[in-house]
């Protein structure tokens, strides 16, 4: 199959879709370096000036910035946790002979598909609002006073959030890695006299490890972005107690105009997106073919 | 017609060379069969006659025509696939008429080729089926049909009966063997089993690491392997080889006999050793000998032959029947 | 009494299941059932029985700047999917059935262009649009949402392509097919379903892009990902009429979605779990 003229072709046939993602990758990001040396404020244009290291320096000591590192680690660590252990128990539960599996399934899967504002206002005005929402409805019940999970816990209220909308997304390819387990394998080990713990240790976790490291790769790449859901819910405050580096960066872009220190924070940005993502691409790709 | 003619064919892949250069000569109607273990360049080599690889260098010569650079359309050939390579979302009978269509032929003669060769190939009844509805002895008669359809000048055919279960592998093994002697058109066959090669080919060509070890019948290559590969490979059980001083005693390095060419006693021979396995199948019994040297070999028995586990026996390779190898396993 | 204890236990884990995803399903099935309320029931503390009225539904599409939105999500997601299917078939095709030593790397360079943090180039692209009249265009978020899904893209299909065995291509060519009838015969029919999920995960997820519709976008090209994100709090749209809202915004993707589950972990996870 490998001729000659199929080969010309096909590299005919690769270019554009390479050129474009080139394009896509090297212009913009080639344009935030040069911008983050300049200070450029949309507010006074013309003013373009070559500054050096200014915006970095700038945001390197400004408090918020590292509130928003330790914000946004917070954020993906604690979705990450709530979905990784929620989506193997959720799977586990689910993959047993039950009744109605599929509506089950189908119910469980929905959240994902719900896009981030609509998923943020629901939980904002239907379920944390602190007087007509579902809590405070309970609260009140038992007597207790609800609680103004914006106000008091605006990060955590967030993280619970952003796991709602991807603790399905993690179920769902758990579920997948789970029913590919062999079950003569299972069998087996039911011979062998092994214990429900010690197949789900020995057997079922090995068995879904590429899973789950898949699940811990993709999401991280998603939940370094998360950005609709502070916008619609707590607008990064109060302070900066829910800002994150995307929320930052765009406050920094299109409140402030400040287009150097934006730049300067995307290409902080693009380093710790890296450094993740080379740490996890190396784990994935030992665990891909 | 078709006759083919392979000038120091050579396949290379990167650095690594599949066929180090083959010289081939296949006549018109001839069966011939490709036969080596795996790896030894026996697809490869059929692919390049198909067009499906190009040659690195030498020469493809179909009918007379230079056919090194044309596209595979252009030679004039079919193929049969390991995998059938049906193509799932048309019926059987839109598969088997799909190289007309390719051609151009109007509607009409196509519907009467493939009535024709549903006819020779028992598909009749199956023609408005997928072939995922198909068993795989029925996929395999709908590949054999699309390649009949156009009336190829030779048939090619890639280890074809290799997904099939045993029993259907001898029928379809002797179906194709049939349609070569009704058809009388060239056929190129792959495999690695050489029963498949003994019982089909008028020609076997026995490959090694993409070189040709030895062109025959299959009665000479039975009776005068070229060499110590040829002879192992060929015959079923395979061939015994005895090394040592036994073979230096007939002047040689090692000597070889197969099975059926043992004369057996439990009194007396030219070598002794102890019954391991005894495998009685009412027609034969073959017999696994552990040697006194420590050699093992098999044995066959005509009819019952009654020895058990532990027994002692003695063996005499029959007159005429021993092959002698040098150091280089090249037939003395 | 194996049996009956089987029996028991099922009982239990289909009540324990039933639980769990019903919890997980609840903001969904609270927000439709206050959509049904009239405003002063949805304020009215918490309960599950609505008076199924419509009147929310009709205050919300009687309103034009709900149409507008609309018709821009399904423009731009449908738009830039088929845009970048355009560019990926082939590219996924010549990678699945050509491939070169590269072929893996280039793959997993696409797969990181996924990994670039969008808000990172925010001020370049936010600057483009700005100054070539891009800012508040449907063509140019159709691109920019082209862009961003096509390494998905790309990915599925050359996952799906590489299911087609190459024995049949060339069977095809040996039957005398033109490249031209290769794919239009052989390849195209075979290659529709694998094309039909990814254009199906793929409009899913322009469809909710929510970062840079809302950077790139004020009335005129605003899908309704960027039109909900206006309304932080419900003032001037009350409760019930926000519900109906949202159940517009996410009732024609969460039925698609059902029906992608397959195609989701395939799309997502590059290939990497099925």
């Amino acid at each position: 199959m490998a001729t000659r003229q199929t080969q010309s072709l096909a590299r005919l046939m690769r270019a554009p879709a390479i050129l474009l993602l080139l394009a896509w990758m090297i212009v913009p990001l080639a344009m935030t370096l040069y911008y983050s040396f300049l200070d450029y404020n949309l507010l006074n244009p013309g003013s373009a000036a070559w500054t050096g290291f200014f915006n970095y320096r700038f945001f390197y000591t400004d408090p918020a910035f590292f509130a928003a590192i330790g914000n946004t680690l917070i954020l993906v660590l604690g979705v990450l946790a709530i979905t990784v252990i929620g989506g193997i128990a959720i799977a586990l539960l689910i993959d047993r002979p039950i009744m109605g599996q599929g509506i089950v399934r189908i119910l469980i899967i929905s959240p994902f598909f719900v896009m981030p504002p609509v998923a943020a206002l629901i939980w904002k005005n239907m379920i944390m609002h602190p007087s007509y929402g579902v809590l405070a409805d309970m609260a009140r019940f038992f007597g207790v006073q609800p609680v103004d999970w914006f106000a008091q816990y605006p990060l955590l209220s967030i993280i619970i959030i952003v796991a709602w909308q991807w603790l399905p997304f993690a179920t769902l390819i758990l579920l997948t890695a789970l029913q590919s387990l062999d079950s003569e394998q299972m069998e087996a080990a039911e011979m062998d006299g092994a214990s429900a713990w010690a197949k789900f240790t020995h057997l079922i976790l090995p068995h879904m490890a590429r899973a789950i490291t898949v699940v811990i790769l993709i999401q991280t790449i998603f939940l370094l972005g998360v950005y609709a859901e502070i916008l619609v819910t707590t607008n990064g405050g109060p302070g900066n107690a829910s800002t994150n580096l995307t929320y930052l960066i765009y406050r920094a872009a299109r409140l402030n105009f400040d287009i150097g220190g934006a730049a300067a924070g995307g290409i902080i940005a693009v380093v710790l997106a890296n450094i993740v993502a080379i740490f996890l691409m190396r784990a994935v790709g030992k665990n891909l073919d | 017609m078709g006759s083919i003619t392979l000038k120091q064919v050579r396949k290379t892949f990167g650095d690594v060379e599949v066929i180090p250069g083959v010289d081939l000569e296949i006549n018109d109607g001839e069966f011939v069969v490709f036969v080596g273990p795996s790896g030894c360049g026996k697809s490869t080599l059929l692919r390049l006659i198909a067009g499906l690889e190009d040659v690195t260098s030498g020469q493809i010569v179909i009918d007379g025509q230079d056919m090194t650079d044309a596209a595979p359309a252009k030679r004039k050939l079919a193929m049969v696939f390991q995998s059938y390579a049906l193509y799932p979302h048309m019926s059987v009978r839109k598969n088997i008429a799909f190289p007309l269509k390719m051609a151009g032929m109007d509607a009409a003669q196509q519907e009467a080729k493939v009535k024709h060769a549903a006819g020779i190939l028992n598909l009749t009844d199956y023609l408005d089926r997928r072939p995922g509805q198909l068993s795989g002895g029925q996929r395999q008669r709908v590949a054999i049909g699309r390649a009949i359809v156009r009336e190829p000048s030779a048939f090619l055919f890639d280890e074809p009966l290799s997904n099939l279960d045993a029993a259907l592998r001898v029928n379809m093994r002797v179906e194709i063997s049939e349609l070569h002697k009704k058809l009388a058109t060239t056929m190129i066959y792959v495999t690695h089993d050489q029963v498949e090669a003994m019982t089909m080919a008028d020609k076997i060509v026995v490959l090694r690491a993409g070189l040709i070890e030895q062109v025959g019948s299959p009665l000479e290559l039975y009776r005068n392997p070229a060499n110590r590969f040829v002879a192992g490979f060929i015959g079923s059980p395979n061939m015994n080889f005895l090394e040592g001083e036994t073979a230096r005693a007939m002047g040689a390095h090692a000597i070889g006999v197969r099975p059926e060419h043992f004369d057996l006693s439990k009194t007396e021979g030219l070598v002794a050793g102890t019954v391991g396995v005894a495998e009685h199948l009412g027609s034969d019994t073959f017999l696994h000998v552990h040697l006194d040297g420590g050699t093992q070999v098999v044995v066959r028995a005509k009819g019952e032959f009654p020895v058990d586990h532990g027994d002692r026996i003695y063996l005499t390779p029959q007159d005429g029947r021993v092959y002698r190898f040098d150091e280089k396993g090249l037939a003395l | 009494m194996a049996r009956a204890t089987t029996q028991r236990s099922r009982i239990g884990w289909t009540i324990a299941a039933w639980f769990v995803a019903l919890l997980i399903f609840f903001p969904i099935l609270y927000t439709i059932i206050t959509s049904l309320k009239t405003e002063q029931e949805a304020i009215a503390g918490f309960d599950l029985i609505p008076s199924f009225t419509l009147s929310s539904f009709e205050a919300v599409q009687s309103q034009n700047s709900y149409w507008r939105p609309f018709t821009n999500s399904v423009i731009l997601s449908l738009g830039s999917t088929l845009l970048a299917l355009v560019v990926a078939i082939p590219a996924a095709w010549a990678m699945a059935f050509s491939p070169t030593k590269r072929t893996k790397d280039i793959l997993m360079w696409m797969l990181s262009t996924k990994m670039m943090p969008a808000v990172a180039v925010l001020v370049p692209i936010y600057l483009i649009f700005l100054r070539t009249g891009l800012m508040d265009t449907r063509i140019g978020l159709t691109v920019l949402l082209m862009l961003i899904n096509l390494p998905i893209v790309v990915w599925m299909l050359y996952t799906y392509f590489r299911e087609i065995p190459g024995e049949i291509l060339e069977a095809a060519r040996m039957d005398g097919a033109s490249l031209r009838n290769e794919i239009l015969y052989v390849l195209t029919p075979m290659a529709v379903p694998g094309i039909a999920s990814t254009l199906l995960l793929n409009v899913i997820l322009a469809w909710n892009e929510a970062f840079w519709t809302i950077q790139l976008t004020t009335t005129n090209a605003a899908p309704l990902s960027a039109f909900i994100a206006s309304f932080s709090s419900p003032q001037g749209l009350f409760w019930a009429k926000l519900s109906a809202a949202s159940v517009m915004a996410i009732a024609p993707i969460l039925v698609l979605g059902w029906f992608s589950q397959k195609q989701l972990v395939r799309g997502l996870t590059f290939g990497a779990v099925k």
